[in-house]
């Protein structure tokens, strides 16, 4: 096997010193053990969202003779800044043009519709071994975010028809060919409930509330937009287990709800904040008072509503009377914040429950991280609870050797792997503190490869061939890769297609469609 | 190959000067660090500083991120204004620029590390930059709500904060020095559970 897992410092010392090894080391006298900036250096990232472009990027600007090739299961890129960022935040999605920049070095490659481990999103798919990814190149990045969601565990939730996960409804406005099939219905009852408080249940409470001919405009799909347009929702409780001061959401997103034209905000339990906001940290209390300033729409000017329910944690889903498969109500456990101002503070059980009613429900508590195929081969540390891979905050995967020898650093990481983004923190944060992370791994790759640590395959006198050479070893029966130059032409197309609709881009929403256009 | 990635790729071999647009006042351009780097460095910082000036990063992208950015306009002679980045090795670049420009696309333009993930929107924090003195800072018309928004999300927020993409140089804010944060987070010890 290629990789070496935990190999004993002795040897990595005897390999970081191997004369012969022209390939890895320089031959300065003064700095044995330091690679030149010149050695060619093959890097393998898996997935296309931020955490790969950006470590890419830095990886790139430190390591002069790196050359990236970027792995992604969709034929398109840009992860959850084109699946996840919300249609009526365009201007989040500039980041966009400096993947671009990125993308049209020399040294970088594209390699779209091409999966790491996990089977394809269609026949025309194409996927590819770890093994072979990690014989082929001196490093490989796992930036492949978070692919599926947390769930509740509490009776109903998977039984009862109308129940729904955010990130689904999030991939089918936004165009994510495994959420197109998504049979949304918003046509039961005017109650809404969405389970969680963070930023991407206030997307979900946004679609819903607003006005449609503003959403025309966006790169909304047109299968999302047609749902919406009859959806008879009129009534959103955004419902959180515990307080307004606890919540994950942040500002921007608050005042963009408050601002809604024809849209009430349902004032919210006072006593869960401070009477005395001035004694709040800045971000805290400028949040609170947009809260309490609550929405300039008068009730009687209002068409739809929405509201910030606190400390309520789901119990269970109840069945409608008449159709026992949809879901009509939701019981809540009523919660008690042992510390109400306490941002940190935790909640128990009050023994007291609640009912809303529910026509349609959300499930919006957070994105969840899954493992590759391949990672206990490779000897790759995977946090099941937390959902991500193990590391050092850096970015330098975790051996599954590593137990509790904190004394041996060499024995601790896989060489030559390593992670960033999503994957590597959890499923949280904006594109800017991904950036910021991926910042950090690439630092630690650039800082090994150039100190001389061993990598992948640091005994092969030969440079690695990465692409070239896993092309071959892949499955040819299955579909293409998409190039950069590929995507642009889907790009193209879309934009075209937007044209016609009036707004920036009308996207493919199967593979297939995505394929089409390359012939 | 398309034509942005060969005009990319052809820009790339021109000297960094001659896409500079605002002229940088002494050596402390990132381009002329690369030069006269013998003098005073230590081969060590010489090494780090070398890598981290690496010609892909300091050209290849950020050149055509001047096209992107390329609002910035070069400044009539005695009219010229003057704009200090502290960067977060305390290296001070200082430049010459004209009324109007905004610190990101005079940043951008002048191969000062700073993202501007947003292209200058007002939805990413990632110009984040620190005014040194009260005087000026005082001088800036207030930040608006959506520019207090984005600056609640950013990393190290300090009572002199603004975004680069909101402020404009104005001849009252002639001589002004602004520190770009540290983009390395302290790590936490929850990152090593
Ligand atoms: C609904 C939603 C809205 C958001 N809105 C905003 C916003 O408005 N502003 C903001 O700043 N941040 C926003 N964020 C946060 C932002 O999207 C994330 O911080 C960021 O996208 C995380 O980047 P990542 O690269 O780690 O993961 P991702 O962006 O998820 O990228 C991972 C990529 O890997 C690919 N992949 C997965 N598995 C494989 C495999 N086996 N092989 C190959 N490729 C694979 C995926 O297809 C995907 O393209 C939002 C997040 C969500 C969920
Ligand atoms: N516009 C934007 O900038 C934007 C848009 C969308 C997403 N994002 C970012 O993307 C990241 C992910 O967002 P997210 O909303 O998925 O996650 P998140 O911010 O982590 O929020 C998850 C929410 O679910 C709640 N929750 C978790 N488990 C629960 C349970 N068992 N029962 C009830 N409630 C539960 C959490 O409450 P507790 O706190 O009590 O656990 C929290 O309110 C965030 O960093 C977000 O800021 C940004
Ligand atoms: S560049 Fe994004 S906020 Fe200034």
């Amino acid at each position: 096997m290629p990789l070496r897992i935990a190999r004993p410092p002795g040897l990595a010392r005897q390999l970081l010193g191997s004369a012969h090894n022209g390939r890895a080391f320089s031959s300065s006298p003064r700095r044995q053990s330091s690679r030149s900036p010149d050695v060619p250096f093959r890097l393998a990232v898996v997935g296309s969202g931020p955490a790969g472009f950006y470590t890419s990027y830095r990886v790139m600007g430190k390591i002069p003779s790196a050359r990236v090739d970027m792995y992604e299961s969709l034929p398109v890129p840009f992860g959850l800044v084109r699946h996840g960022v919300a249609p009526d935040h365009p201007e989040v999605k500039n980041c966009q043009e400096k993947f671009d920049e990125i993308a049209s070095s020399p040294n970088f490659t594209f390699i779209g519709n091409v999966s790491i481990g996990q089977p394809g999103h269609s026949t025309q798919h194409c996927t590819i071994e770890l093994q072979s990814l990690l014989r082929n190149y001196d490093a490989v990045l796992f930036s492949y975010g978070a692919s599926e969601d947390r769930k509740l565990g509490i009776p109903g939730e998977s039984t009862l028809n109308c129940i729904y996960s955010a990130r689904h409804v999030v991939g089918w406005y936004n165009g994510l060919p495994d959420c197109a099939g998504l049979d949304l219905d918003l046509t039961q009852g005017e109650e809404a409930v969405i389970i969680g408080q963070g930023n991407v249940a206030l997307d979900v409470a946004r679609m819903l509330l607003e006005d449609i001919d503003v959403l025309k405009k966006t790169d909304i799909t047109e299968h999302a937009l047609a749902k919406l347009a009859e959806s008879r929702v009129k009534r959103v409780h955004v419902v959180g287990r515990r307080g307004p001061m606890q919540a994950a959401f942040t500002i921007k997103e608050i005042r963009e709800l408050m601002k809604l034209s024809r849209v009430e905000f349902h004032s919210f339990d006072r006593s869960l904040v401070p009477e005395d906001l001035k004694s709040l940290p800045r971000a805290t209390r400028r949040l609170m008072e947009v809260l309490v300033k609550g929405s300039p729409t008068p009730h009687e000017s209002a068409s739809k509503s929405w509201s910030l329910d606190s400390c309520l944690s789901p119990k269970q889903f109840l069945a409608n009377q008449e159709s026992l498969s949809n879901v009509a109500s939701t019981e809540f456990n009523i919660t008690e914040l042992s510390s109400p101002f306490d941002p940190k503070s935790p909640v128990k059980s009050t023994g007291e429950t609640v009912i809303l009613p529910s026509d349609i429900v959300f499930r919006s508590v957070g994105y969840k991280s899954v493992p590759l195929p391949g990672f206990d081969d490779a000897g790759i540390q995977f946090d099941d609870r937390r959902g991500i891979i193990c590391n050092d905050g850096l970015g330098r995967v975790r051996s599954l050797a590593s137990s509790n020898k904190a004394e041996d650093v060499n024995k601790q990481n896989v060489p030559g792997v390593y992670c960033a983004g999503w994957v590597k923190r959890g499923p949280t944060g904006v594109i800017a503190s991904t950036m910021q992370d991926a910042f950090i791994t690439g630092d630690a790759i650039a800082e090994d490869w150039l100190s001389g640590a061993p990598f992948s395959n640091t005994s092969s006198e030969q440079p690695m061939r990465g692409w070239e050479e896993v092309r071959k070893e892949a499955d040819s029966s299955n579909g293409r890769a998409v190039a950069w130059d590929d995507w642009r032409r889907i790009d193209q197309a879309e934009r075209e297609r937007g044209q016609k609709a009036g707004k920036e881009r009308e996207k493919f929403t199967s593979t297939a469609d995505m394929l089409a256009v390359l012939g | 190959m398309s034509t942005s990635r060969s005009l990319a790729t052809g820009l790339t071999k021109l000297p960094a000067a001659v896409c500079r647009r605002a002229q940088p006042i002494r050596n402390q351009s990132r381009a002329s660090l690369l030069s006269s780097r013998c003098s005073t460095r230590t081969p060590s910082t010489i090494l780090s500083r070398a890598i981290r000036l690496s010609p892909l990063c300091q050209r290849g992208f950020s050149t055509s991120a001047h096209q992107r950015h390329g609002h910035i306009h070069t400044p009539k002679p005695g009219e010229e204004l003057y704009i200090t980045f502290i960067d977060k090795d305390g290296e001070e670049y200082k430049f010459a620029v004209s009324e109007g420009d905004n610190l990101l696309d005079i940043a951008q333009a002048n191969d000062v590390e700073m993202e501007g993930a947003c292209g200058g929107s007002c939805a990413c924090s990632t110009c984040h930059v620190i005014v040194t003195e009260d005087d000026f800072f005082d001088k800036m018309p207030e930040p608006d709500d959506d520019e207090n928004d984005m600056l609640d999300l950013a990393f190290g927020l300090t009572e002199m904060s603004r975004l680069g993409c909101q402020v404009k140089m104005t001849k009252e804010l002639d001589g002004l020095k602004v520190r770009l944060p540290s983009m390395t987070r302290n790590l936490q010890a929850s990152d090593f559970e």
